[in-house]
């Protein structure tokens, strides 16, 4: 019985053709392992980690009232060994600025990307399950967002909540509440590329077989588009997740450039960059530090999303 | 074919109607006209009362917007300075006969008019702006897509992405930065950086294109990143298919099956997103104008809106949402006509 069910090839050197086969490669192996083929994405994934850790960490290394501390005398300081990226025109140390800023630039991007996607997946699975009259309502209110600038939304946001939302306190440091209405505009406002995507990833899935059996054998609507059509599109989504982030925080500091972000005393990379605007010949190191770490941050967020792209997507010519 | 186009029509023009009563609504929420009415000083209360009234901004919300749309010429005149005489007989034609009204900010100066002295500008920088972007993003990302993984591929990528990466008004501040103060202070030659053209000169097209270079350079840089990733990703997908095996087994020139047969099927992505940008050429860029001093849209829909100038935001949104539309529609369209697989019923 053994003797028929062994391969009846033998290599020379007597090695049997089963032993040396190796296992199928799954789908997180072929993805793991063409994602460690862009080199950019592996760079952008410690740069990330290296961020987190400057933005987080570091707040355990400036208390939080350092980076709050206006001290005029030195007001304007440039980058030396008391401060190594010199002092604002509060005084306030920029070191420490940044750290704090990044922890609400990074929570701004994050927090608006999970909304952006939470809606755009919602909006793009129902208008693509559906079609018909439902489809054609949601996109119409997508390209009526689309009409809508951010910037207008935000001023009227602005006018309409201005003094009225109390500061946040999350995991025990206060913030703004401004933040609050940043992340929400900044989602319901990038939305709508990722409901098209999902939208088109729907209507391309909802005719294939495995659809039409779950739906011959009475699976309920909802556990159709959750459980067995969404888990199979979610490669772009995750991509416009990842991109979205780093849209979210390039938002937020074109927003604070025009003097609409987050309020009051509490640092972002992006109101960093707004106060600097004035002194961009005299103080370089009140643009340069934030300016960089905004780059840096959006940089490697695009590579790993690139990254993603190209180890998602079965179609493409790598591997 | 016709039926779809006609029902798309039918649900752009719902559209635009709700979409003005939305952005009305939230145009009256935003600041007060009245308020810098008054010259040099804060206007005064009486003042105040009687241009309220003048303006018709005392009238509850969904009157001003019947104005607004249909006009007031056709409603009976009211009094607004208390001598028992009306004679505040309105004057607006209203939007559907052509009339968008006059400028709260400008007094008196008709919206349209304002509008239409900063549209060339602001197209004057963004179609030139586009086509290079088109242009360039195609060369580029053929080029990576050719010689994917080469060390010019990496090169490239790694440029595009950092201009990807830094907000616009960077990009701006540091092209001007360098290149007007930096190359000044050198003693190189260097590019002027703010306004359209140089007074002591005039409006020569060579004083327009010398001023259009910085900021032409910022808007290109970020949208050329974007679009040449695309057109890279687009070429690839397309260049595994089968047929450009076949094509090429059949011995092809390089150049036949490059441009006759990928790139046909690459640029219909492309198509889509240009044609979804292309309303937006009309809006300007906000910061980009800004700091440049380009007197363009983007400026005066800030200036505008800050100070509660309805009329005028109102016809800079409509003119936005009804190129939104009618492009989405065109696109739509295009794609359906260019992949014979699209079938939209």
């Amino acid at each position: 019985m053994d003797e028929t069910l062994k391969s009846p090839l033998t290599v020379p050197g007597g090695i049997s053709v089963e032993e040396r086969e190796a296992p199928p490669l799954t789908l997180r192996d072929m993805f793991l392992r063409r994602f460690r083929r862009h080199t950019m994405a592996m760079v952008g994934i410690v740069t990330l980690v290296l961020l987190v850790i400057y933005a987080f960490g570091g707040a355990l290394i400036f208390p939080e009232d350092y980076a709050r501390h206006n001290d005029l005398d030195h007001a304007l300081e440039a980058p030396s060994s008391a401060h190594p990226f010199g002092t604002d025109s509060n005084g306030r140390d920029i070191l420490a600025r940044t750290v704090y800023g990044g922890q609400v630039s990074l929570i701004i991007g994050l927090s608006a990307a999970f909304l952006e996607i939470v809606v755009g997946v919602l909006i793009g699975a129902i208008a693509g399950y559906y079609g018909g009259i439902i489809d054609s309502v949601l996109m119409r209110f997508a390209e009526a967002m689309l009409i809508i600038p951010q910037i207008f939304l935000l001023l009227v946001m602005a006018k309409f909540f201005a003094g009225k939302i109390p500061d946040v306190t999350i995991f025990g440091h206060t913030s703004s509440g401004s933040v609050i209405v940043i992340v929400v505009i900044i989602g319901l406002t990038s939305w709508m590329y990722t409901s098209r995507i999902v939208r088109a990833e729907f209507l391309s899935i909802k005719e294939r077989e495995f659809v039409l059996a779950a739906r011959a054998t009475g699976t309920r609507i909802s556990e159709i588009i959750f459980g067995h059509i969404l888990p199979n599109s979610i490669a772009p989504i995750i991509v416009s997740a990842t991109l979205g982030v780093a849209n979210a925080i390039l938002s937020e500091a074109y927003i604070s450039f025009l003097g609409l972000g987050v309020q009051g005393t509490t640092p972002t990379w992006g109101n960093m960059l707004e106060k600097a605007y004035q002194y961009i010949e005299s103080a370089y190191w009140l643009w340069t530090f934030p300016g960089l770490l905004i780059i840096l941050t959006v940089l490697s967020i695009n590579f790993v999303g690139d990254g993603l792209r190209d180890a998602l997507d079965p179609r493409s010519r790598a591997v | 074919m016709t039926r779809y186009i006609v029902r798309r029509i039918l649900q752009g023009i719902v559209l635009l109607f709700i979409i003005s009563i939305v952005l009305f609504v939230l145009m009256r929420n935003m600041g007060d006209p009245i308020a810098t009415m008054g010259g040099r000083s804060v206007t005064k209360p009486k003042d105040r009362e009687r241009l309220t009234c003048l303006f018709g901004l005392d009238q509850p919300l969904y009157l001003q917007y019947v104005y607004w749309l249909v006009g007031n010429d056709w409603t009976e005149a009211r009094d607004c300075d208390g001598d028992g005489i009306a004679e505040n007989q309105g004057r607006l034609r209203g939007v559907l006969r052509g009339d968008f009204g006059t400028s709260l900010m400008n007094r008196g100066r008709p919206a349209l008019d304002i509008i239409g002295e900063r549209l060339p500008n602001t197209l004057l920088l963004t179609i030139p702006s586009e086509i290079i972007v088109i242009i360039i993003s195609l060369l580029i990302g053929i080029y990576s897509a050719l010689k994917q993984y080469t060390i010019v591929d990496h090169i490239v990528t790694g440029v595009t992405f950092v201009g990807y990466s830094m907000p616009i008004f960077l990009i701006a501040l540091l092209s001007m930065y360098t290149f007007g103060v930096l190359f000044k202070r050198w003693g190189l030659p260097y590019l002027p950086t703010t306004g359209m053209f140089d007074p002591t000169i005039g409006k020569t097209p060579a004083q327009y294109a010398l001023h259009l270079v910085l900021p032409l350079f910022s808007l290109t840089v970020i949208a050329v990143a974007g679009y040449s990733r695309y057109v890279r990703s687009t070429m690839l997908e397309v260049l595994g298919q089968d047929y450009i095996r076949t094509a090429r087994s059949k011995g092809l020139p390089r150049q036949e099956i490059l441009f006759i047969h990928a790139l046909k099927n690459a640029s219909l992505p492309l198509i889509t997103i240009v044609g979804l940008d292309l309303p937006f050429l009309l809006a300007g860029a906000l910061v980009t104008e800004g700091i440049f001093a380009w007197a363009g849209m983007g400026h005066l829909f800030i200036e505008h809106v800050s100070r509660g100038d309805t009329p005028v935001v109102m016809g800079i949104l409509m003119m936005i949402a009804l190129a939104v539309i009618v492009f989405q529609i065109i696109t739509d369209i295009t794609y359906a006509w260019l992949d014979p697989r699209i079938r939209f019923d």
